[in-house]
């Protein structure tokens, strides 16, 4: 066998050596941040942090936590993310099931399906998007959030893939009893539709919790703001201003150790379902990719 | 009208769904119009100005809007080729590793940055890539060079640019290649093996064949991103000294238009971008269906 060869021995030595580099690499930066969240200012300051913590501290999280603006843009975040998903999932799920009907059945399936393909093949670009929004008087409402990305041609396509995997004598057998379209739909496609919806809810509340331009663009006042746009303020604009520490706090706790801390909360939610985005995504990538 | 009578409660399903198109997608592409205004939000569209071609001309008179176009070019160009060619070699790499749990675990680790946002990944590489970061103590400890500001040097801010998204998206995209993979027979390595071929000469012939379709498959269908060189990444790591080799079109009209005023102007960047990426992604699904018979709709 090949694997028992000297040659390839000692390229599975390199190639696994190799591989595990690169992997480490992938989650150093994360845990290097959560390093300087747990760690003095003094040390921070210092650049003396690597991978471990130096003079443990939880005063930055005690900072973040006491943080009200913070706190209220993770309600905010909370909140785009259950109601966006919901409305999300109801729109693609009841928008799929037509369109994985042939065009001899559901005569129009054509002319819907390029409708959504072209838009998201075409789109007016940013300009005319938010005079759209602000004529719709969206403008510093929090439905901003929710409405305009509420349907996503890509999920619809993900979902409707799913439907034509179901074999059609189901739904032959469902009309026969005198179900109409809808019956059919919510008693029988619904419960055997778990694991795409499942699949469709974590894209959809990746999507929401990660979502921060439209924050910035959309709304004016920070106090409105989801999570993602706070953060986009704080950490990349150095905004100094929503961080109300008197000079002698300051000493106290660096903005570098607070920072970390902000991020690292920022990622949290996502670590937290990330065993399984892992499954549900990598199901979801190969079920809308290449058929045949 | 038979076939109304059967297929309305179809219709009333999509009509949800198309309520939320028209009012997002299609009506602001009626919007278009102002690429051809010198628009004024207080006259609107009604009494703006007709410009006609002029705003386009202007974006390929100015210096600053034809070097974000090259820049815009340059970054997504070379972004498609490495988010290509990594994640190739690298899934078949990971595929020689015999270890399954090895081969999860290391699976766990690359797909993690994917999932993470560009505000989150920015603050990260703001703070390791600065001059006196973790990033350049190593370099330094190591190589004993002075330390490199990444990205705040216009010589080395593309290349940050790329490495960073390359290193956030390699994981993820070596996804499509492993399925590839997995779907080889094992009879052709059986096969190979009896007659004596080496792991390498059954890596060039069986191995890398087998999913050179993929790749040109996923290849073709990025051209349609040509145009697109990652505005959540490039604004979240770009500042002013860095405009001149890193800024790009969507950051551009995000500074021109909404910024400082200049709608017109900036609808008409957009326009341009928007029908060159369509009709590079209608070539490039055309070509996917015709040769690999890969279709989405």
């Amino acid at each position: 066998m090949y694997y028992k060869t000297t040659g390839y021995r000692i390229f599975n030595v390199f190639n696994v050596a190799l591989l595990i580099l690169l992997a480490v690499m992938c989650v150093v930066p994360l845990i290097h941040v959560l390093a300087v969240s747990f760690s003095s200012k003094a040390a921070a300051d210092a650049n003396l942090v690597g991978l471990w913590p130096i003079q443990f501290s939880v005063e930055a999280y005690k900072k973040t936590m006491f943080n009200p603006v913070f706190l209220h843009s993770i309600w905010i975040s909370v909140l785009r993310t259950v109601i966006g998903t919901a409305i999300t999932l109801f729109l693609t799920f009841l928008a799929a099931y037509p369109l994985s009907k042939e065009e001899s059945v559901f005569k129009g399936r054509t002319i819907y399906s390029w409708l959504f393909v072209f838009s998201m093949v075409f789109t007016g670009g940013l300009v005319p998007f938010y005079i759209v929004i602000q004529k719709l008087g969206l403008i510093d409402s929090f439905w901003v959030l929710v409405l305009p990305g509420a349907v996503n041609t890509f999920l619809v396509i993900l979902m409707m893939n799913f439907f034509r995997g179901i074999p059609k004598e189901l739904e032959e057998a469902a009309f026969m009893d005198g179900a109409g379209p809808f019956r059919t739909l919510f008693t029988m496609y619904l419960p055997i539709s778990m694991p795409s919806i499942a699949t469709i809810t974590l894209f959809s509340m990746v999507f929401h919790w990660n979502s921060w331009f439209d924050g910035l663009l959309y709304l004016n006042n920070s106090n409105q703001f989801p999570l993602a746009t706070f953060l986009q303020t704080v950490i990349i604009q150095q905004d100094m201003s929503s961080m109300s520490a008197s000079p002698k706090e300051m000493e106290l706790i660096s903005q570098t150790t607070v920072k970390a801390a902000q991020i690292f909360i920022g990622a949290a939610p996502i670590l937290i379902v990330y065993p399984f985005l892992q499954k549900f995504f990598v199901k979801g990538m190969t079920l809308g990719s290449v058929k045949e | 009208m038979k076939t109304l009578k059967k297929t309305w409660p179809f219709h009333v399903m999509l009509l949800p769904s198309m309520i939320f198109l028209l009012l997002f997608s299609y009506l602001p592409m009626g919007g278009i119009v102002m690429a051809f205004q010198n628009y004024k939000p207080w006259l609107g569209f009604t009494g703006s100005e007709w410009v006609g071609l002029d705003n386009f001309r202007y974006l390929f008179e100015r210096q600053d809007s034809v070097q974000v176009i090259w820049n815009t070019l340059i970054i997504a160009v070379l972004k498609l080729i490495f988010n290509l060619l990594v994640p190739f070699v690298f899934a078949i790499l990971l595929n020689e590793i015999r270890r399954v749990k090895l081969q999860r675990t290391i699976q766990t680790l690359v797909y993690l940055p994917h999932f993470l946002s560009w505000v989150i990944l920015g603050g990260i590489l703001i703070d390791l890539l600065a001059t006196d970061g973790f990033a350049n103590r190593i370099i330094s400890s190591v190589f004993g060079i002075q330390p490199i500001f990444f990205l705040g040097d216009n010589d080395w801010f593309r290349f940050t640019v790329i490495v960073s998204d390359v290193w956030k998206e390699f994981g993820y995209n070596t996804i499509i290649f492993l399925a590839a993979l997995a779907g080889i027979n094992p009879a052709l390595y059986e096969a190979a093996e009896m007659d004596g071929a080496t792991r390498w000469k059954q890596t060039i012939h069986i191995t890398i064949p087998a999913i050179i379709p993929i790749a040109a498959v996923v290849g073709t269908l990025a051209l349609g991103n040509v145009l697109n060189a990652g505005f959540d990444q490039i604004f979240n790591l770009y500042n002013p000294l860095v405009y001149q080799k890193g800024d790009i079109i969507d950051t551009f009209v995000y500074r021109t238009a909404i910024l400082n005023g200049e709608m017109g102007f900036g609808t008409a960047i957009g326009l341009f971008k928007s029908v060159i990426s369509m009709i590079l992604i209608l070539l490039a699904y055309r070509a996917a269906a015709k040769w690999a018979n890969y279709r989405i709709f």
